[in-house]
């Protein structure tokens, strides 16, 4: 090894669906989609490594009994991706977002807004840039009933709506926008 | 070490004095990363420390990525994606095929892995005019050591040893390589912004 010859660094190529380099797809549970994702975006290496050839090369170098044990398990592990894929975009599909306005003081709003972590959003992040688009400001906070959600100051229900359906892609139907009128007393 | 995803702590600039010190003490645990060095932490970039759990660090640089990560005062070890741009300048190993998708779910990599016919341990000829492409020297316990897979070009694992390669040799059982960063774990699926 010390021999090597210094070589500049190498680009690798990884793949868009499991993030692996393409040659351990087969490990990742997701090569139905790895493959198809590596047919169009690179296909000189779709075809090494998929071609008949490699496949059966693969094959060969282990014993029959250990390729059925690899090939249950890559099955299991399939099986066990979609399924945890699917329960994703289902949660995805049937939460809720529910955005709140609650009055503070008279004419001083604050919006809550629940339900964001379901639709794969990272709380803080998200509070971030709301902050940012809004020009107000946003911050994670505690429920009693556990669990956060993302209070801003000022009435931006409205504007908190467009945003999740244009540029979040939260399908419209699955926000409620609620006033919240009676916190305290108006004086 | 990293089996479950986690999200990373914070993140802080490390100091330049102490950036010179990690310089210094990658290349003496990769002394092979030296003609690369400028190209993996180029003086002027500010190097950032993220915390991970179990008193980790991840060194980083930011719009170039990962680099080296260390478990309390360990020796350094790279990010996959480096070892994958410079797969030359470390001390490598092969599995077998049989090993890999075990590798590539957290086991611990045992020896077997290793010393069977699709194995490589440093000190073998290569059949096909290859010589030493793994090394000639036998490693000792607790020197990092990245793991290549059997057909693959990549690399699948790194580590430390647990295990001297002689002993491998003579035993061939037991764990080689325990608790690394291996393809497709938290610290590879990390997200840094």
């Amino acid at each position: 090894m010390a021999e090597a010859p210094p070589e500049t660094a190498k680009h690798v190529v990884y793949c868009g669906v499991c993030s692996l380099p393409p040659e351990y797809c087969e490990f990742g549970g997701t090569t139905k989609k790895c493959e198809e994702w590596l047919q169009k975006e690179h296909p000189d290496m779709h075809e090494r490594l998929y071609s008949e050839d490699a496949l059966n090369a693969n094959m060969a170098t282990l014993s029959v009994e250990a390729q059925q044990r690899a090939e249950k398990d890559a099955k299991k592990k399939a099986a066990k991706a979609e399924a945890a894929e699917a329960r994703l975009a289902e949660e995805k599909a049937s939460a809720v977002v529910n955005i709140k306005r609650v009055e503070r003081n008279k004419r001083k709003f604050v919006t809550l807004i629940q339900g964001l972590e379901a639709q794969g959003m990272d709380l803080k992040k998200t509070a971030k840039d709301m902050a940012k688009k809004f020009a107000a400001s946003a911050s994670v906070t505690k429920i009693p009933g556990g669990g956060e959600e993302i209070t801003v100051q000022g009435d931006v229900a409205d504007d908190v709506w467009d945003w999740l359906v244009e540029e979040k892609g939260v399908n419209e139907d699955n926000i409620e926008i609620t006033e919240d009128k009676k916190k305290k007393g108006a004086a | 070490m990293f089996k479950k995803d986690f999200q990373a702590g914070s993140k802080s600039k490390v100091k330049s004095s102490i950036q010179r010190g990690i310089r210094q003490k990658v290349l003496e645990t990769y002394p092979l990363l030296e003609p690369h060095i400028d190209e993996i932490m180029p003086k002027k970039e500010q190097l950032e420390v993220v915390k991970l759990p179990d008193r980790t660090s991840l060194y980083t640089i930011p719009n170039i990525g990962p680099l080296f990560y260390q478990h309390i005062d360990d020796p350094f070890l790279p990010h996959l994606t480096l070892i994958h741009r410079f797969p030359d300048a470390f001390n490598r190993m092969r599995i077998d095929r049989g090993a890999i998708r075990f590798v590539l779910s957290g086991a611990a990599l045992m020896v077997p892995g290793l010393t069977s016919a699709g194995g490589r341990l440093p000190g073998e000829a290569e059949e096909d005019g290859q010589e030493y492409k793994y090394g000639k020297e036998e490693l000792e316990v607790g020197v990092p050591v990245v793991v290549e897979a059997e057909g693959k070009e990549h690399a699948c694992l790194v580590g430390l040893l647990k295990m001297g390669t002689k002993e491998m040799r003579e035993k061939k059982k037991g764990v080689a390589v325990e608790n690394g960063h291996y393809l497709g774990d938290g610290l590879w699926k990390l997200q840094l912004d």
